[in-house]
């Protein structure tokens, strides 16, 4: 035998005997660690320990108030708070704010500070800081563009002694959910990327780019109730989910979130999993501005032509929920449940529909995927399949996450991509504004009169109820227009190691590591 | 009586057989390998499905088919590029010899000092996915191990007598390259080809496993393999069988390249 198919032999040996390795690593160390049945869930929370929690993708920025992807929001929770912040259900509590009051017009706001927050740095919070983060949020460290595009609608900022007072231009009912934009030092926006100090429960100690960030529990953390109970938490940044996994069945992961139930399978014996919705969007987004998809019936032809509750059961277990539109099940206040069925898989009609915008034979098309979401391929392969039975060929092409964001998100140079929206607020705005005309996160550049004007209203209006009403309408509308093709939230599992308690939902994107403790 | 050649004999075997596995492959499957089927959710392997189902119930054994086929259509293109190429510049270089010989093996030295697949990486980055994006990618790579191995040859044979004798019947010198020197070096270059075949292969491997490959669309058997990981333990089928065709199809192919060697004499 020549040498070099010895080596490669002793290679695959090794390759084989690698998982058995690292297997029999996981089952030394749960028995080390203790008898999990005696801990019971009852006990009071422990403090103290770290844990080491895999996340997909790279954070896009430190600064919490230009990062952009949900992943990084998520994480960025745990180190910054806004004069208010989101409630595990979804409502607006008090945060930097003690307090705060509208006016019935909903043109002003009047926040007061709370007394005794700190920053990490330990210095206390000032309503010169205040006043600098929301500013820096006005744009007032660019070109004037606001960094959080609804604060272009505050007319003007002022404080008087310990209250802030903010007033709107256009009424809105919706804006305090924007407060919870980040309250950070007055003067460090140009150090936020490398030193990010805010006034969250935990503090930032290191961030290693494709690698890792880690931070620790911060002991002046003002609402001591609330703090953390862990000392140490490391993200560790897995842009290969496969290799995700392989490190929770090795032991080196305590916790994982957004994970497929697949992997759950295959992690159940040795984690506790939990299971929720990711609050977010999954959809096969298309670009109404290129041909063949600015064709309604094209679009319509292909939402026909795709099975939602077959795909639901592939990538979700069952276990997600179809949407229709975009706006999630979560959020019952405005999801319209009807929507979610509009579209039946319909062969014939959809050829129909086809023959009728001019394509009998269907046509080519790609549908372009971010690489390190397993469902999101998945969901790409499966629809692929459904379209071909109407004469789409669609080609599916993986990219990798920053050139997605770069050339898909940001540069809408594509066809049809599979991904998911999340918001990051409660409010209906976040999942619904964007796709009026001229909006900058309008990436599937929809345009339709009657949305844009539906929109406008129900921002502007200050009766609750009519408000609600529009909302609906606009997600009809998206329904109706198939402005893309709206599969569903997906279903949400939180992998965690046996050891540990105390995981929250949220109902926005959100990972709250304060409220986890080891029993 | 000579001693039968085992390599051979079974090498032989092992390589029409995943041969005719893939020529069935172009022909039939029993099931369209992206045929999805909610039922069949990573169904063991059985009668009806003989190497089980993957995570959107499409039959491995139509997958494997047809993944090997492609592979297989890529190994063979990837190894024309590089041979073809690699053979006239090794045969022009060991021939001739002198300045342009030395500069265009540094060149090849320095190719070949990268790590193939991160240099396929780069390339790929570049020029974009795809099967032909893969072939030219991998293909260029290849050349410089080629040129190195027929230029050695080539070296050997220039000063023989045999060489030295045509030139002095005035032959000239391509005639001399390919008629006279070529038949001489096909032990040497036969086995070389078969290593290069196995390296073409995993290549190919490699890059679906990573996800440069072609798109997952494709049955590929490093996209499955790939895909298969993560369920290691659950479903152990979704891994074994696609490694197995990648291990068969080298094997085979490795063996006659051993057997030929020893057939002809040449040293390893």
């Amino acid at each position: 035998m020549p040498k070099h198919m010895k080596r490669a032999l002793l290679l695959l040996v090794a390759f084989a005997m690698l998982p058995t390795l690292l297997y029999g690593c996981t089952e030394g160390a749960e028995t080390s660690s203790g008898d999990p049945t005696t801990a019971q869930s009852g006990e009071l929370p422990k403090n103290g320990n770290s844990v080491t929690v895999g996340i997909a993708n790279d954070l896009d920025s430190l600064d919490p108030h230009t990062a952009t992807s949900a992943g990084t929001t998520e994480v960025l929770f745990n180190l910054f708070e806004g004069l208010v912040k989101a409630s595990p259900n979804g409502e607006i509590i008090p945060a930097v704010a003690s307090d705060y009051t509208v006016s019935d017009d909903a043109l002003t706001y009047t926040f007061t500070l709370r007394e005794g927050v700190t920053f990490h740095n330990g210095a206390p919070v000032t309503m010169e800081d205040v006043l600098y983060s929301l500013e820096r949020c006005r744009g007032s460290e660019n070109d004037g563009t606001p960094l959080v595009t609804v604060f272009g609608n505050i007319s003007n900022l002022k404080a008087e002694g310990n209250q802030l007072i903010l007033t709107l231009n256009q009424p809105s009912l919706e804006f305090i959910y924007s407060m919870t934009a980040a309250i950070i030092p007055a003067g460090s926006g140009q150090t936020i990327t490398s030193n990010p100090v805010g006034t969250g429960p935990f503090q930032f100690v290191s961030y290693a780019p494709q690698d890792n960030m880690v931070m620790k529990k911060y002991d002046g953390y003002w609402n001591q109730e609330k703090a953390a109970h862990l000392d140490q938490v490391t993200f560790r940044i897995f842009t290969d989910a496969n290799a995700l996994v392989l490190s929770l069945q090795g032991g080196t992961l305590d916790l994982a979130i957004h994970q497929s139930s697949s992997t759950a399978s295959t992690l159940e014996n040795n984690f506790t999993i939990h299971q929720d919705t990711m609050k977010l969007v999954q959809a096969l987004y298309i670009n109404n501005a290129v041909k063949p998809f600015d064709d309604l019936r094209v679009r319509q032809a292909m939402y026909y032509a795709i099975n939602v509750p077959e795909i639901i059961d592939f990538v979700s277990d069952g276990s997600g929920r179809a949407t229709g539109t975009s706006m999630y099940p979560a959020r019952e206040k405005y999801f319209v449940e009807e929507l979610a069925t509009a579209y039946q898989q319909d062969i014939d009609k959809a050829k129909e529909l086809l023959a009728d915008a001019g394509y009998p034979n269907g046509f080519e098309m790609t549908i372009t995927v971010p690489s390190n979401y397993t469902p999101h391929v998945r969901t790409s392969e499966i629809i692929a399949q459904q379209l071909q039975e109407v004469g789409i060929t669609a080609k599916v092409e993986l990219v990798e996450w920053g050139s997605w964001v770069k050339d898909i998100y940001r540069g809408r140079d594509f066809e049809g991509t599979v991904c998911a929206i999340a918001a990051e607020d409660m409010t209906a705005q976040e999942m619904l504004e964007r796709y009026v005309t001229d909006h900058r996160k309008n990436f599937i550049s929809f345009s339709n009169q009657e949305y844009d004007q539906v929109v406008n209203t129900a921002l502007t209006t200050l009766d609750e109820k009519e408000q609600v009403a529009q909302y609906k309408r606009a997600q009809e509308i998206l329904n109706e227009q198939a402005a893309s093709l709206w599969i569903q939230d997906l279903c949400d599992l939180v992998v965690m190691s046996r050891n540990l308690d105390g995981f929250t939902f949220y109902s926005t994107y959100v990972l709250d590591m304060s409220t986890i403790y080891y029993k | 009586m000579k001693k039968r050649n085992w390599y051979l004999t079974v090498g032989g075997f092992l390589t029409l057989t995943m041969v005719a596995y893939i020529l069935v492959g172009v022909f039939w499957t029993p099931y369209n390998p992206s045929a999805i089927n909610g039922a069949d959710r990573y169904a063991p392997p059985s009668f009806l499905h003989p190497f089980g189902c993957d995570h959107l119930g499409r039959d491995i054994f139509s997958r494997t088919l047809e993944g090997a086929s492609s592979t297989l259509t890529i190994a063979v293109a990837v190894l024309a590029v590089g041979f073809i190429f690699g053979l006239i510049i090794g045969a022009l270089c060991g021939y001739y010899g002198g300045s342009a010989d030395a500069l265009i093996m540094r060149l090849c030295d320095t190719v070949t000092a990268f790590p193939s697949i991160l240099l396929a990486l780069v390339v790929i980055a570049i020029i974009g996915r795809g099967k032909y994006n893969i072939i030219a990618a991998l293909g260029v790579l290849f050349i410089p191990s080629f040129s190195r191995l027929v230029r050695g040859e080539f070296l050997k044979q220039r000063d023989r007598d045999y060489v030295k004798s045509a030139k002095l019947m005035g032959v000239s010198n391509l005639r001399i390259i390919f008629i006279h020197i070529l038949p001489n070096t096909w032990p040497v270059l036969l086995s070389g080809l078969t290593i290069g075949f196995n390296n073409a292969v995993l290549s190919e491997a490699s890059m679906s496993y990573l996800g440069i490959g072609v798109s997952p669309s494709e049955p590929s058997l490093g996209y499955m393999l790939s895909d298969a990981q993560s369920v290691l333990f659950n479903a152990p089928w979704y891994t074994a069988f696609p490694a197995l065709v990648v291990i068969l199809l080298i094997l085979g192919v490795g063996l006659i390249g051993e057997g030929i060697r020893s057939q002809m004499g040449v040293a390893s």
